[in-house]
């Protein structure tokens, strides 16, 4: 449903405010909905023409609960997309409205603007919709049962990929022409025969060939991105092929949204309060506006609310630079009060909080700017479980501990980084993987399960290099029986491993 | 907009219910299904369908929050972002769904292939019900009925003239009054008590306890569904009998001997005084180790139940738990006693695991 008159109005208004302050956004769509429709929306991830599969019903499910006993509603949503797509909740107040369209404007410049965004499809309503055409014929052709069952395989993988593949130009086409032996060069072609007689050209031919037979280890470099490794080696037919790579684009449009959470709730927060408190609010909607937004930015205890988070770190940066809070002059200076009061009066602020939405994504932004002030200042703490009390309790708020913690729940989005490493893993064609080890082991019965979906795409068995409790194990799976195996040296995985655990 | 939705739901819908018939032996007797009885709602913890992941284990519990509270502070409620907390079994992430008691008793139903029960009695056991249907022309001004007593005045002040359309005044007097008035209506209606009866003595642990409690909520959930009203009475017994709360009945450890009869004769109390046989379906359960004091004793069980209870009662069921120390002796003497009579019907519960077999041998006669 288009706007309304009054709400076209509303936006064209807060529209200029935002361009005002300098926001560069794609053009974006209004949307209104009813709260069914947002719920429906939100199940499928924002694009209503997605393939059909249970887990959108799963989720539309407790969404719809979640909004029948009044636990929480979707007050917006917003598509990265050119145009962007955002659905506003027609059961909302005016003002509520007004909030969330700064807000949708903060996000769509974040979309638009930061770097971590460039190689998401900028056409994804349109992707999206070709997806789902393409499993429905898929399902016409093998089969609803056939076809779902591929799906729920594919997902279990899903979150093998590598965020940084966008960004990577490593598919450097394989060679196919085969390797011919170098003749040495005569100036004479009566020469030939004798400079480069019969038996070299044979011998040096057998050695290609034995060179060529000796090259079963592939891929050369270990390959994060998983999904892709599959989907150019696993013995898949050619819908299955395509159902993966659906797959995987989509986990690709969805990684940087995940990788830049604090980031992009951060940004659209501090947007919607500057627009709504500098420029778009009347007098009669100040408490309203007051309510919805320390409703945005609470916090309960023992959750990290990235809304609060990400406001509090841009407003603390743009303090920072514009008092020239910053620097080695700043940073070696150890007297509290000459620190406290320090301000050169540079107003480099907004600059700057421009550049930072632009260059860094929740691991960056959280390692540069996160100070021992600010985590002081906003009590932020550790919390661990407390197997004696049976509870949550707050472990420690030393500042080393709570960045390192809050890095480590960003890094790969929380999720292990796994790597194939060898395809012909014993020369019998089965998948090894490796698990780079940063102290926390998998999930034993998660990834048992999960490697059960992986032997079916490679039809072989499969194999993961871990650690468990300390000791090196290798898993494997052929696809009736389940073995593990210690391993004494644990090989490379533990040099990789060093190496990952020491970035954070 | 097309939106597909319902169809990804229904699919959703259909998944979780064959979930719980795949997998139903082992939530019934883990006990997961077990949620708050508030109202009609029990909220029971069924496997939301994960998919599986790589993903971290336990280890990487807790995280970052913000807030009050010195180290060592628990944290109210519980944390959301408690990642890694995951089931304890592959591809099972354990979170609340609502089902309602109806629907319950529908999947357990549907699982056990339980058949309705046909109530006895139905025929005698009439309920009259008031329905408001229709209008009445004197009745108490709480029952007035607003529209229709102002449509018949503006009727008469039309038909009399004396409607002004510029001035639309309208002035009801008595005749116009109209009050809502009830019809009656019989409608057979079928009630069940339910008796458990329950040995509390030395030999029952927490865990053949445990069992019993599971299996009284599931055979509870299926006979509520077949009944419009049921009753619940409880009663523990070692060598002597008491009625008590359900509370108790569960919490209750003696250490004393064991006299069965001593429960069955007040069972037998309580029915003859309390539920006409006419109004009434009779549901006596007995759960116990099968220790008895002695033979003489469960002689003069057997004698009640084939004088007293049976003739009463729709079905009588014996359960016995598997225990270290009970000698299980009664479900033998039951069984030799019993062997052609339909009305008792006994069941052996060796763990957990068999309460699913032992409701249906309760409930899958259908009486």
């Amino acid at each position: 449903m288009n706007l309304p008159p009054m709400y076209a109005k509303m936006q064209a208004k807060i529209e200029a405010h935002a361009r005002d302050y300098g926001l560069d956004f794609f053009e974006t769509i209004f949307e209104m909905v009813d709260y069914d429709q947002m719920n429906e929306i939100a199940a499928y991830g924002g694009f209503p023409t997605r393939y059909p599969h249970w887990r959108f019903g799963m989720e539309y499910e407790q969404l719809s609960k979640r909004y029948a006993y009044g636990l929480s509603k979707i007050y917006e949503m917003v598509i990265n997309n050119n145009p962007c797509y955002a659905y506003l909740l027609e059961a909302n107040e005016p003002v509520d409205q007004k909030i969330v369209m700064a807000h949708v404007y903060g996000h769509c410049d974040f979309f638009k603007n930061n770097q971590w965004f460039t190689h998401t499809s900028r056409k994804m309503m349109d992707d999206m919709a070709n997806h789902g055409t393409r499993v429905r014929r898929y399902i016409d052709r093998v089969g609803f049962d056939v076809v779902e069952e591929f799906i729920d395989r594919c997902l279990s993988l899903e979150n093998l990929i590598d965020r940084h593949s966008p960004f990577i130009r490593r598919r450097r086409p394989e060679s196919t022409e085969e390797k011919t032996v170098k003749l040495l060069k005569t100036e004479h072609q009566y020469m030939d025969s004798f400079i480069n007689p019969a038996e070299f050209v044979k011998s040096q031919e057998d050695k290609l060939k034995a060179e060529a037979l000796q090259k079963t280890h592939f891929p050369d470099q270990p390959e994060k991105d998983v999904l892709l490794f599959l989907m150019d080696h696993a013995p898949l037919q050619a819908w299955q092929r395509d159902i993966l790579s659906i797959i995987r684009e989509e986990a690709y449009y969805y990684s940087p949204q995940g990788m830049t959470k604090i980031m992009n709730e951060g940004w659209a927060s501090y947007w919607h309060s500057k627009i709504m408190t500098e420029k778009a609010l009347q007098d009669s909607e100040v408490v309203d506006y007051a309510d919805h937004h320390s409703g945005t930015v609470a916090q309960q205890p023992g959750s990290l609310n990235p809304y609060k988070l990400g406001i509090e770190l841009y407003k603390n940066i743009e303090d920072r630079w514009n008092k020239g809070k910053f620097g080695k002059e700043y940073d070696e200076c150890d007297d509290y009060k000459t620190k406290q009061a320090w301000n050169k009066d540079l107003g480099l602020g907004r600059q700057k909080i421009f550049e930072v939405r632009r260059n860094y994504n929740d691991v960056t932004f959280i390692d540069t700017f996160l100070t021992e002030e600010f985590c002081v200042e906003n009590k932020m703490f550790v919390y661990g479980f407390n197997r004696r009390t049976g509870q949550y309790e707050i472990n420690t708020r030393m500042f080393p501990e709570v960045k390192k913690k809050l890095l480590f729940q960003l890094t790969n989005w929380g999720q292990p980084i796994i790597q194939v490493i060898d395809g012909n893993f014993e020369n019998r064609g089965e998948l090894l993987l490796d698990h780079l080890h940063e102290g926390i082991d998998l999930q034993p019965n998660y990834t048992v399960e999960t490697m059960k979906n992986l032997q079916v795409l490679w039809g072989r068995p499969v194999a993961l290099r871990t650690i468990m409790d300390g000791q090196g194990k290798i898993y494997r799976f052929d696809g009736t029986e389940f073995k593990e195996q210690n391993t004494d040296t644990v090989g490379n995985s533990t040099s990789v491993t060093a190496v990952a655990s020491s970035d954070i | 907009m097309i939106l597909h939705i319902k169809q990804d739901h229904n699919r959703f819908r259909d998944i979780v219910k064959g979930k719980i018939k795949s997998n139903f032996k082992k939530y019934i007797s883990q006990g997961e299904m077990i949620g708050k009885r508030e109202k009609d709602f029990v909220s029971i913890p069924m496997p939301s369908i994960e998919i599986p992941h790589f993903q971290y284990g336990p280890k990487n519990s807790g995280g970052v929050g913000q807030g009050e509270g010195e180290p060592g502070t628990p944290l109210g409620g519980e944390p959301e972002e408690g990642a890694g907390q995951a089931g304890n079994s592959p591809g099972e992430h354990l979170v609340e769904v609502d089902l309602t008691f109806e629907e319950l008793a529908e999947i357990l139903g549907q699982e056990l292939q339980l058949p309705k029960i046909e109530p006895r009695g139905s025929k005698q056991i009439r309920a009259l019900q008031t329905k408001y249907t229709g209008l009445h022309h004197v009745g108490p001004d709480s029952l007035r009925h607003f529209k229709s007593t102002y449509r018949e005045a503006l009727k008469r002040q039309i038909a009399s003239g004396t409607y002004d359309p510029e001035a639309p005044v309208i002035v009801p007097i008595k005749k116009d009054m109209r009050y809502r008035s009830y019809k009656f209506s019989e409608k057979p209606e079928s009630n069940a008590v339910i008796i458990y009866m329950m040995d509390v003595s030395g030999s029952m642990g927490d865990e053949q306890k445990e069992i019993v409690r599971l299996e009284t909520f599931w055979i509870h959930t299926w006979l509520r569904s077949q009944y419009k009203e049921i009753d619940t009475r409880f009663i523990i017994h070692d060598a002597a009998a008491k009625e008590v709360d359900e509370e108790t009945f569960f919490r209750t450890r003696e250490s004393g001997g064991t006299l069965i009869s001593s429960a069955y004769t007040l069972a037998q109390k309580i029915i003859d005084e309390e539920y006409p046989l006419s109004e009434w379906n009779i549901y006596p359960f007995h759960f116990s180790d099968g220790d008895n004091w002695s033979g003489e004793d469960t002689r003069f069980c057997i004698e009640l139940l084939k004088e007293k209870m049976l003739k009463v009662a729709n079905v009588f069921c014996y359960g016995q738990v598997e225990s270290k120390y009970g000698s299980g002796q009664f479900i033998k003497d039951l069984e030799k006693e019993f062997t052609e009579d339909e009305r008792v019907i006994t069941s052996r519960i060796e763990s957990r695991d068999g309460i699913y077999t032992s409701i249906k041998e309760f409930l899958g006669k259908g009486k």
